[in-house]
């Protein structure tokens, strides 16, 4: 469940790089630790973000938990459907639970993200 | 995730080949979820879910003495409990503060079984036994399984499993049967809101018993995540969040469950009001948890002490304690880690259509 198209960031968030625009969401890992998600909060369209600094959360019955963004940008898309739906996150976290698009700004995005190869360590430790 | 500290029951290696998320939970390793919190609570409130309940305790109380003693040691009115109805209760401190919650059974004139938190059963054996003079006391946790099969097909499926009818077991009643040449006790009680029965059994049967009733294509495993979503539905309190050794019966809403003669331990203050337990509603998906602040007028006035995303409430609800005099606002905020979200107090239980209490004669 770690596609190898796919950067990774050690906070359990995916990066898919198209052009100089990240799609952004949380991994498998992330939602199956979570558990069910009941609400997210998500940054809005325009708003500045940075890599490593929060940018949102996600709430589950259970728990809560920070979302980081993984790179430097601008948020030009964010998934609305996600507000009724956190379930998709849950149930399809590469696809349908994607959460925002951001248009990169500054440096090499894949600095400081991790190789499928390299979140697979991770994940084993 | 395994402690080699935590306790086991006789289940737990069904719930780990099951793919179970396991945690401690009062001491023991048990299952939170199998399928997920929100597909088992569904599946509770709308055909049957099979939850193992091993780690709660069972005190035998016997003799002629039994119904006496221990009148001065529950708040429960042993006058009118007669064999086959439990009642649920409270063991108090002399403050009037709750020690633990718990389910009587009458087995017979003198012969009781109590039902005690599982986190609770040691503090409740020292408190109960040092109090017992002439009743014989014993802590048969230890031999008993528990298992609580909880949903509107709970019925059928037990009737199926042990060949005869069952409706005549009323709301809080139970009965002493057989299952395989073993004594099992069916009574008509839980957590869920639903109709359901709580099952206990010799500790070695419950394995087979799970296997026997998950057999049932109405039945499957839920763990304790959804158990405490469906109890918050309910306005049903966890000792340890909504009840403890400060709050009295009465602040957390049972003041009128009171009504024994007996001169029970913290009986003169057990009626004493300084908190209220209230119930919220919170405005969307997002959740209060316990410890959060209850704020009137951007002024703390309470806590959270249970809060939760709520399935069939489909939005998130809390239990919290607020100062009495507080208690009858229309409306509060809750400051949680990351938001102040509005809050209005709800009439419980917040799930009205429960069928726990459904008429089956």
């Amino acid at each position: 469940m770690i596609p190898d198209d796919l950067l990774y960031t050690k906070t359990h968030e995916w990066v898919r790089m198209e052009d100089d625009e990240a799609v952004v969401g949380i991994t498998h890992f992330a939602q199956s630790q979570l558990g069910d998600l009941t609400f997210v909060e998500l940054p809005k369209v325009g708003d500045t973000v940075t890599a490593g600094e929060e940018m949102g959360s996600v709430e589950s019955v259970k728990a809560a938990s920070e979302i980081y963004s993984p790179v430097d940008g601008e948020v030009v898309a964010v998934n609305e459907e996600l507000a009724d739906t956190p379930e998709a996150i849950n149930e399809d976290p590469y696809g349908e639970g994607w959460m925002v698009r951001v248009r990169v700004t500054g440096g090499q995005p894949s600095d400081g993200l991790l190789t499928p190869e390299e979140y697979a360590e991770l994940l084993e430790e | 995730m395994t402690d080699a500290a935590l306790s086991t029951t006789p289940l737990t290696a069904r719930h780990q080949a099951l793919g179970a998320k396991m945690a401690d939970f009062a001491g023991f390793l048990m299952p939170i979820q199998y399928a997920g919190i929100i597909a088992e609570h569904t599946h509770t409130r709308t055909r049957a879910s099979l939850f193992d309940i091993c780690h709660m305790g069972e005190f035998l109380i016997a003799g002629d003495a039994a119904k006496a003693e221990l009148s001065r040691v529950l708040t429960h009115n042993l006058e009118t409990l007669a064999p086959g109805r439990c009642r649920y209760g409270f063991l108090l401190n002399e403050g009037g503060g709750i020690i633990d919650d718990c389910i009587l059974y009458c087995l017979a004139e003198d012969h009781y079984m109590l039902v005690v938190n599982g986190a609770r059963v040691q503090v409740d054996r020292e408190w109960i036994a040092a109090r017992l003079h002439q009743a014989h006391f014993e802590d048969v946790s230890d031999d008993t399984g528990k298992l609580d099969l909880q949903g509107p097909a709970s019925l059928e499926v037990l009737e199926a499993l042990l060949g005869q009818s069952l409706r005549h077991i009323p709301y809080f009643g139970f009965a002493q049967l057989e299952w395989q040449g073993q004594p099992l006790l069916v009574s008509r009680t839980g957590y869920t809101g639903e109709l359901g029965y709580e099952l206990y059994c010799p500790a070695d049967q419950a394995g087979p018993l799970w296997d026997a009733l998950l057999v049932h294509e109405a039945v499957k495993p839920a763990g304790l995540g959804a158990r405490d979503t469906l109890r918050l539905e309910m306005g049903l309190p966890l000792y340890g969040h909504d009840l403890d050794e400060v709050h009295t019966p009465a602040e957390a809403g049972y003041g009128g469950l009171l009504t024994s003669n007996a001169d029970y331990i913290g009986k003169a203050r057990a009626l004493a009001v300084r908190e209220k337990l209230v119930g919220l509603l919170l405005d969307g998906r997002r959740s209060a948890r316990h410890g959060d602040a209850v704020l009137l007028d951007g002024v703390q006035v309470g806590v959270v002490t249970s809060g939760s995303f709520c399935p069939s409430l489909n939005g998130a609800a809390a239990l919290a304690f607020i100062q009495a005099d507080k208690a009858g606002a229309a409306a509060y905020a809750i400051r949680t880690a990351r938001a102040e979200l509005p809050a209005v107090p709800a009439e419980l239980p917040f799930h009205k259509t429960g069928t726990a209490r459904i008429k089956l004669t």
